[in-house]
């Protein structure tokens, strides 16, 4: 037993994943706390040099050819042993298609209970409490992380992904893996999104315009924004209406349900059949120059700037934020 | 009452669709059609129909109904009575032969999904919005003297006010709402409302092909209502007008029923001491279908208007029988999307530009529907945007100085 | 082909969510339940794995509030059997107990296919799919929009954030956890439903020794404060900028 945490890094055909970064700066407050170490566990092939720039202190690779890509069964049985031979006072994976599936494997197979939807970890005098968000965010959930050793499976939101950073890479130390066999799971192929369009009720950011954007020429301004933040244009009706994006792109009662966890509201008012589809929205930023306009009741935050004079600096000081 | 089609190796499909019109009332005069076409091209979205009402009669003579219920033009019916109203033979067009197709539909799956979120609203919660049941009654919070709710009152009232789903629950509606309690309370009107006891009249649903959840709607309204005791029933909803008045009672529901423009309509005196203001503007007056052509109420919002110290009404070209369906009919209130992608443009624009061309600064309404469609419409139709839209209903309690 | 689809009906979030006296639950007298989306899901593709290729389909579900309307519903939509699961399921029984139990009735069945919504919102400890895969040793893959099946095995389409697709074999029998069946859910005519109220059966099977024991423990729960109106940033368009920039950090976008 040990008062170590330790974090799954999730990996996708050669890239960190973004949630990665979070358990790492979880796992390192949490380690403060219980006075232990933050491992990462780096499974793969060829990877060791991949974990530069994680906040942990150090890294176990596993590197086999048969764990070149996530294939689940293959994954646990890994897991399973480097976790009860060692067993840290939690260990945490995303709360993703990758992380989900393998912590609840894991928690049956080791017997060891699990908390999802984790959104930070807090420490009182020693003892960690875990608050986990519920029926989509409108009930939180804290209690006693259960011990010794708890799985977590962590979603974003309370931990920004920088603080999981570092700029010294870790040491890292590669394990032998166990004598693996390929399961009952086989991994035939990826398939590339479609280039086609995107889905905007599955977007993370999205930068939405509305009438406010006057003509179709602005929308190029729009789109700028949305690639500089990562994020995805989507529109109120009369912007899909005059044909300057797709319906695709529609967000509202005759368009899609969004959700995502920044939704940025330019030059749109705020009508029933638009509002009532993104109230699931985790942050509703808005942009618009009458302060009376009902987006602004269901919005966190809000300016009466033009959306004109205002986008194309946003765009820039984001620029230079991501450099 | 025709609900499901039983399709029989003997009969085919055509055939058995027929016998089944033969039991909606009227439904055997489709026999007597006389192809003229005029149904066809009075329809406002019948260019676009690969069947519109005649030609959906021709293919069923041909035997090829098969290719009706292929096609999702359909629905692009709004059930607004236009094709009945001119019908030289008087077919059932409207709740009989487009209403019975979209059944077809609707049981074959083929189904628009803004149509399916709407419906599914309604089976789960009573309403299409989708908003929780126990909040039916929240718009009212606030209006003085308080609105009676008649689970909370227990006891009899002269008027039962049935709300309706936009009335209860729509941002641009609520206000309506309030304004007509006001107009009722000034007028010392004794009234109640069923509040979370209400569900959806199910009209537009019936229309839309869902007549089993209408059928349902009306035994969980009746069994709401049946525990009290009121005069009369009325609404400011034309949809749930024509469903206590014309399809509650095929299914033993009957009360008596008016629009609030009728009931309203017989106390213009009381109505005119109560007049503080003015209202400055050149008003012109939509009629909703389900109040105008399906129900022939024309004269009382009509009256009303013409009370009001200041107002000048004027008439659009297309007025009473002829008025232009909102488009939100039948279904249509949710199949916006569906449409957009059909027709590239709204039924509703179409009304703001005639009220425009008569130079109307006020766009008077007298359904739920229409306030929402039409203040959307003034955003689009260039030049339109000093077109204000208001129900009757407000426009009476801005008169009285709310 | 034998898919069973063990459903779960969670708090519907139309109603306001209300907090227990007790603080660390919800409120059972004003809770409304309803069909986890995703279950609809896993419900649509096993009738359309049916459909395409035969066999039966039978769907479980707990019996709480609204239990028989979903269970009616899915037999309107083609599923073949219904099974109550009867016991006492307040709120404190977890996940892990429940699928624990469930397999046990499940195994029983012989299926050659389970399908469960990927994920539910009140997973507090994780969701239904991986913990009865490994309760009935059965593999698991989740997060699927796509299934087809040929000989023994099943070709899923298992989504990664961003969009990326793995296509993945499993031998069956397994478990597949469903994000979206290969077609949304079907709307079935409310006079199928009433159909299938007087057609259909529910058989009922009891559920027992759930053991909840070992799970997180819950000490509270509370609302999450919501602004009731928007904190108006004030400023030139370069001091907003930098304001929205920061904002964009705490809230973990950039
Ligand atoms: C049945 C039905 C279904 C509908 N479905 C949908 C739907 O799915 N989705 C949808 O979006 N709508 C839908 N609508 C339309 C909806 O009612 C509204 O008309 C629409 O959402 C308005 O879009 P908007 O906010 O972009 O435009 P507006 O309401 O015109 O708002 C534009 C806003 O931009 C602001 N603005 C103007 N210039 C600037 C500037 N330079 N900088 C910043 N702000 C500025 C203005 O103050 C104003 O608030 C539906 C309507 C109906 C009746
Ligand atoms: S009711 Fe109206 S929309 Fe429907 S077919 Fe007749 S004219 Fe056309
Ligand atoms: S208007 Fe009547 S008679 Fe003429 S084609 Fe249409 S249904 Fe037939």
């Amino acid at each position: 037993m040990s008062q170590d945490i330790y974090v799954i890094i999730e990996h996708l055909r050669g890239q960190i994943a973004d949630i990665s970064y979070v358990l790492c700066a979880a796992a390192r407050q949490m380690a403060a706390a219980s006075g232990g170490n933050v491992v990462g566990l780096l499974l793969g092939h060829n990877v060791k040099d991949l974990a530069q720039d994680v906040a942990v202190d150090r890294v176990l690779a596993v590197d086999d050819p048969l764990l070149a890509n996530f294939v689940p069964d293959v994954y646990q049985q890994v897991l399973a042993n480097l976790i009860s031979a060692s067993a840290p006072r939690a260990v945490l994976f995303g709360d993703t298609s990758i992380g989900a599936e393998l912590a609840g494997a894991l928690s049956v197979q080791l017997g060891l209970p699990l908390v999802s939807y984790c959104r930070n970890v807090r420490a009182d005098d020693g003892r960690l409490t875990y608050v986990s968000q519920l029926c989509g965010g409108k009930v939180m959930v804290e209690g006693e992380l259960p011990a010794p050793t708890a799985l977590v499976a962590m979603v974003p939101g309370g931990y920004q992904a920088e603080q999981g950073k570092s700029t010294q890479p870790p040491p890292v130390e590669t394990v032998a893996p166990p004598a693996l066999a390929a399961g009952r799971i086989t991994l035939k192929q990826y398939i590339e999104p479609e280039s086609g369009d995107v889905d905007i009720s599955k977007e993370a950011i999205l930068v939405s315009v509305g009438r406010g954007i006057q003509n179709a020429d602005n929308i190029e301004l729009v789109r700028e924004l949305a690639e500089a933040i990562g994020g995805v244009v989507s529109a109120s009706r009369p912007v899909v209406d005059q044909g300057w994006l797709p319906t695709t792109r529609l967000v509202g009662k005759s368009g899609k349900r969004v959700k995502p966890r920044l939704y940025l509201a330019l030059g749109i008012s705020g009508a029933p059949e638009h509002a009532e589809a993104i109230t699931d929205s985790q942050t509703i930023i808005a942009v618009n120059t009458d302060a009376s306009a009902p987006i602004f009741d269901i919005a966190r935050y809000g300016t009466t700037l033009d959306l004109l004079d205002l986008v194309p600096v946003l765009t820039e000081k984001v620029r230079q934020a991501k450099q | 009452m025709a609900t499901t089609t039983v399709s029989q190796s003997s009969t085919t499909f055509s055939q058995s669709f027929y016998a089944s019109l033969h039991e909606i009332a009227g439904g055997e005069k489709v026999r007597t059609c006389l192809q003229c076409g005029t149904c066809n091209g009075v329809c406002p979205y019948g260019y676009l129909m690969d069947y519109p009402p005649g030609k959906m009669v021709a293919a069923l003579r041909a035997q090829r109904f098969e290719r009706v219920t292929e096609a999702d033009t359909v629905w692009m019916c709004v059930s607004c009575y236009a094709c009945s109203e001119v019908c030289p033979v008087r077919i059932p067009l409207t709740a009989g032969l487009m209403t019975r197709a979209k059944e077809e539909l609707l049981l074959a799956g083929n189904i628009p999904s803004e149509l399916q979120v709407a419906l599914e609203n309604t089976q789960r919660y009573g309403n299409p919005l989708g908003e929780s049941p126990r909040k039916r009654a929240d718009w009212a919070k606030g209006v003085k003297p308080r609105v009676p709710i008649m689970s909370e009152e227990r006891r009899p009232v002269d008027v039962l006010w049935f709300v309706g789903d936009y009335g209860s629950y729509h941002p641009r509606v609520q206000p309506v709402s309030r304004a007509l309690a006001n107009v009722l309370n000034a007028l010392h009107v004794d009234f109640g409302i069923l509040g979370a006891e209400e569900v959806s009249d199910g009209d537009s649903q019936r229309l839309a092909g869902e007549r089993g959840l209408f059928e349902m709607l009306a035994a969980k309204n009746e069994r709401a209502l049946s525990q009290y005791e009121f005069k009369e029933i009325i609404t400011g909803d034309p949809h749930a007008y024509n469903a206590f008045k014309n399809e509650y009672p095929k299914l033993g529901i009957v009360y008596p029923v008016r629009h609030y423009t009728e009931f309203l309509a017989e106390r213009l005196d009381a109505l005119k001491s109560l007049f503080k203001g003015e209202v400055n503007a050149r008003v012109t007056y939509h009629d909703p279908c389900y109040l105008g052509r399906a129900n022939d109420v024309f004269e009382a919002p009509r009256q009303l208007l013409s009370a009001i110290p200041g107002v000048e009404l004027v008439e659009m070209p297309h007025n009473r029988t002829t008025s232009l369906c909102c488009g939100g009919g039948g279904g249509g209130m949710w199949m916006d999307g569906f449409h957009w992608e059909k027709a590239h443009t709204r039924l509703s624009e179409w009304r703001v530009r005639e009220a425009m061309q008569v130079g109307a600064d006020i766009l008077a309404v007298a359904c739920p529907y229409e306030a929402p469609r039409f203040e959307d419409a003034t955003k689009v139709v260039p030049g339109a945007s000093r077109l204000i839209v208001k129900d009757i209903a407000e426009l009476l309690a801005e008169a009285m100085g709310d | 082909m034998h898919i069973v689809v063990p459903v779960k009906l969670v708090p519907d979030l139309v109603e306001e969510l209300v907090i227990d006296p007790s603080g660390t639950t919800l409120d059972p007298d004003t809770l409304r339940l309803q069909l986890n989306e995703f279950d609809g899901h896993a419900i649509e593709q096993a009738i359309l794995l049916k459909e395409r290729g035969g066999g039966q389909v039978t769907v479980m579900a707990p019996d709480v509030e609204g239990v028989d309307d979903v269970l009616y519903t899915a037999a309107a939509k083609g599923a073949d059997r219904l099974i109550k699961l009867c016991g006492n399921f307040g709120q404190s029984v977890n996940n892990h107990a429940m699928a624990c139990a469930v397999a046990n009735l499940i195994k029983p069945l012989q299926p050659d296919l389970v399908l469960t919504g990927v994920q539910s919102h009140s997973d507090l400890d994780g969701s239904m799919g991986p913990l009865l895969a490994a309760y009935l040793g059965f593999p698991y893959v989740g997060y699927i929009a796509g299934v087809t099946l040929s000989d023994g095995r099943a070709v899923v389409r298992k989504e990664y954030p961003g969009g990326l697709v793995a296509e993945m074999e499993v031998v069956l029998p397994a478990v597949l956890g469903i994000q979206a069946a290969d077609q949304p859910p079907r709307y079935v005519a409310f006079t199928r439903i009433r159909q299938a109220m007087k057609t259909a059966s529910i058989e009922e099977q009891t559920v027992e020794g759930l053991d909840v024991s070992g799970g997180p423990t819950v000490s509270r729960m509370y609302k999450p404060e919501a602004a009731a109106r928007a904190t108006m940033i004030e400023g030139k368009p370069d001091e907003v900028a930098s304001r929205l920039v920061e904002l964009f950090r705490e809230l973990g976008v950039l």
